[in-house]
């Protein structure tokens, strides 16, 4: 029984491996400019990667042509939910009917609504068709503020919902015995390596206990959205740029709202060094705190994902952009072999990026609640004797 | 930058911040915190037990330590008192002995006084049995000398010429 249970989990292992490179391969004939489709030239490529990496208004499974010539799409629609200059209106994504160069207007509430590059925009009072101007920029249509249960929106939910599921089962498990069976098994380690291997270290033994909760929501939200985002559903959670930055910003927050007296006496006045220096210091270390943290870490994860999710697409496109020069079989075996072999990469960089948001969120925390003990930690020769704590610091 | 500025979706920004806020919250309360009280409670009961162990092991140890003195000492003492028993027995052999050469000796000191006693009665016996056997002899001889005339005349004679007046 345990070998075939173990036998059955390496086998979805590689069915997962195959069936995404499958079916990013079928996707790569979803959306097309022209009639039938298909993508199969080097600038319909380009547009479906483009296309792909921006959050999606409807749940795309697969598309085909069928015999008729019409093309088909499999999937289901989601909720648009907009506030528009008449308040909150609400519609399903079908309505669009999958055109995303604001061709199909959509009629509600007496506004009128165009999808344009995966955005919902509102036409003017008056127009009937959204015109263009040279750089492909809408003239007569505005952008509205999306709160639709996007793509992105039901892989948070499906995730924040699993989450829930495992760990909340996991801290039932604990109240009827010590050592947790079945998949709590799995879970509870990686749960220790969070707070042993992230938490704890970074910012200390005294403080650590309240924030590892954030840490591990983040860790696990991210890890896991990594990890969906490989699947052939083709999540692009944490792609977007809206997700990371506000995760940025959460760690931002908690930092800053758990600075004691000697980060901010580090932050705005630095001591031990001229006066005339400090406020240039000041103004470096504010800068430091408030941009370029947050932004190394929004950007970090975001480039991450998108270089990953953009190599897969472009070595999957091999297929296609070469057939003419390899042959079908060379096109085809040289893009899976290169496709799996960065599948095999980009399981890495999910833990990798999932590790060092955690890690770096930490060791914010840990740099904004460390406490500096400046007075007595001196040699013999009036030099500091550096400490974990400064040479943390240091680190960074 | 500008295409990156213009993918960044306010909406979804907003949706994002609740949702997380709201997972983290949950999270909080109905996982992390049972899970890490578990972890640590279980972190302490594992060192509570090997602490428990070790001091276990050492109770032991010390206890074996009593027991090895607690037997040593039960060997001096036996020790001790065998010999006082061999003492007392040497000892009481002796006083038996004392005891028996004291009576012995009474009874032998006993027995000469009985012999002598018994010695003087028969001396006193033998004197007067000898002393009646002469006054029978005496008489005897006294009536012989004095059964004739002659005789008598003679002794009183001899008699008065032996008690010559002074």
């Amino acid at each position: 029984m345990k070998v075939a249970k173990q036998t059955f989990k390496f086998y979805t292992l590689v069915v997962m491996l195959f069936a995404s490179f499958f079916a990013m391969a079928g996707n790569t004939t979803e959306i097309g400019e022209d009639k039938e489709g298909q993508v199969d030239t080097k600038e319909k490529v380009d547009a479906y990667i483009s296309h792909h990496l921006k959050d999606s208004h409807d749940f795309s499974l697969f598309s085909y042509t069928n015999d008729a010539g019409e093309r088909k799409h499999v999937g289901f629609p989601l909720p648009v939910i907009i506030w528009t200059s008449n308040g909150l209106v609400t519609f399903m994504s079908s309505e669009f009917h999958h055109n995303d160069n604001g061709e199909v207007i959509v009629e509600k509430d007496g506004l009128k609504f165009a999808k344009i590059h995966s955005k919902i925009y509102e036409l003017e009072a008056g127009a009937e068709a959204v015109s263009f101007d040279e750089e492909h920029h809408a003239t007569n249509a505005h952008k509205v503020l999306d709160f639709s249960i996007t793509k992105s929106v039901v892989g948070i939910l499906l995730i924040g919902l699993l989450m829930f599921i495992w760990f909340a089962g996991l801290a039932r498990q604990y109240k009827t015995k010590q050592v947790p069976t079945g998949f709590g098994r799995v879970l509870e380690p990686l749960v220790l390596y969070v707070r042993d291997e992230i938490a704890r270290p970074n910012i200390g033994e005294k403080h650590y206990r309240k924030f590892t909760g954030y840490l591990l929501t983040v860790f696990f939200f991210i890890w896991i959205l990594n990890l969906l985002g490989l699947t052939p559903f083709g999540f692009y959670v944490t792609g977007q740029l809206a997700v990371t930055a506000c995760l940025a910003i959460f760690t931002l927050i908690i930092y800053t709202a758990n600075g004691n007296k000697d980060y901010w006496m580090h932050m705005l006045w630095m001591p031990g060094v001229p006066v005339l220096i400090r406020p240039v210091l000041a103004i470096i270390e504010i800068a430091g705190a408030f941009l370029i943290k947050p932004f190394s870490l929004l950007v970090r994860l975001f480039a991450n994902i998108t270089a990953g999710h953009t190599v897969v697409m472009a070595l999957i496109a091999i297929m296609f952009v070469m057939k003419d020069s390899l042959g079908v079989v060379g096109a085809t075996g040289l893009s899976f072999l290169l496709s799996v072999l960065i599948m095999l990469i980009e399981f890495l960089v999910a833990f990798l990026q999932a590790y060092i948001f955690t890690m770096l969120s930490a060791l914010f925390i840990g740099m904004a609640v460390a406490e500096h003990d400046h007075d007595h930690a001196h040699d013999e020769h009036g030099h500091e004797v550096p400490d974990a704590e400064d040479v943390r610091g240091d680190f960074i | 930058m500008g295409d990156l500025l213009n993918d960044f979706s306010p909406g979804l920004f907003v949706v994002q911040t609740i949702l997380l806020l709201l997972l983290i919250v949950l999270m909080v309360k109905f996982a992390w915190k049972p899970i890490m009280n578990s972890l640590n409670e279980r972190e302490e009961g594992i060192q509570g037990a090997l602490d428990a162990a070790e001091k276990a092991k050492r109770e032991m140890q010390n206890l074996q330590a009593s027991n090895e003195k607690l037997l040593q000492e039960a060997r001096l003492e036996r020790e001790s008192m065998l010999k006082e028993a061999r003492e007392m027995k040497l000892k009481m052999i002796e006083d038996a002995k004392a005891e028996a050469q004291a009576e012995a000796g009474k009874l032998v000191a006993n027995a000469q006084v009985a012999i002598e006693n018994e010695k003087k009665a028969a001396i006193a016996e033998l004197k007067t049995q000898v002393a009646s056997l002469s006054i029978e002899i005496a008489e005897k001889v006294v009536r012989e000398e004095l059964s004739n005339k002659d005789k008598q005349m003679k002794l009183v004679e001899s008699m008065l010429g032996e008690a010559t007046l002074n």
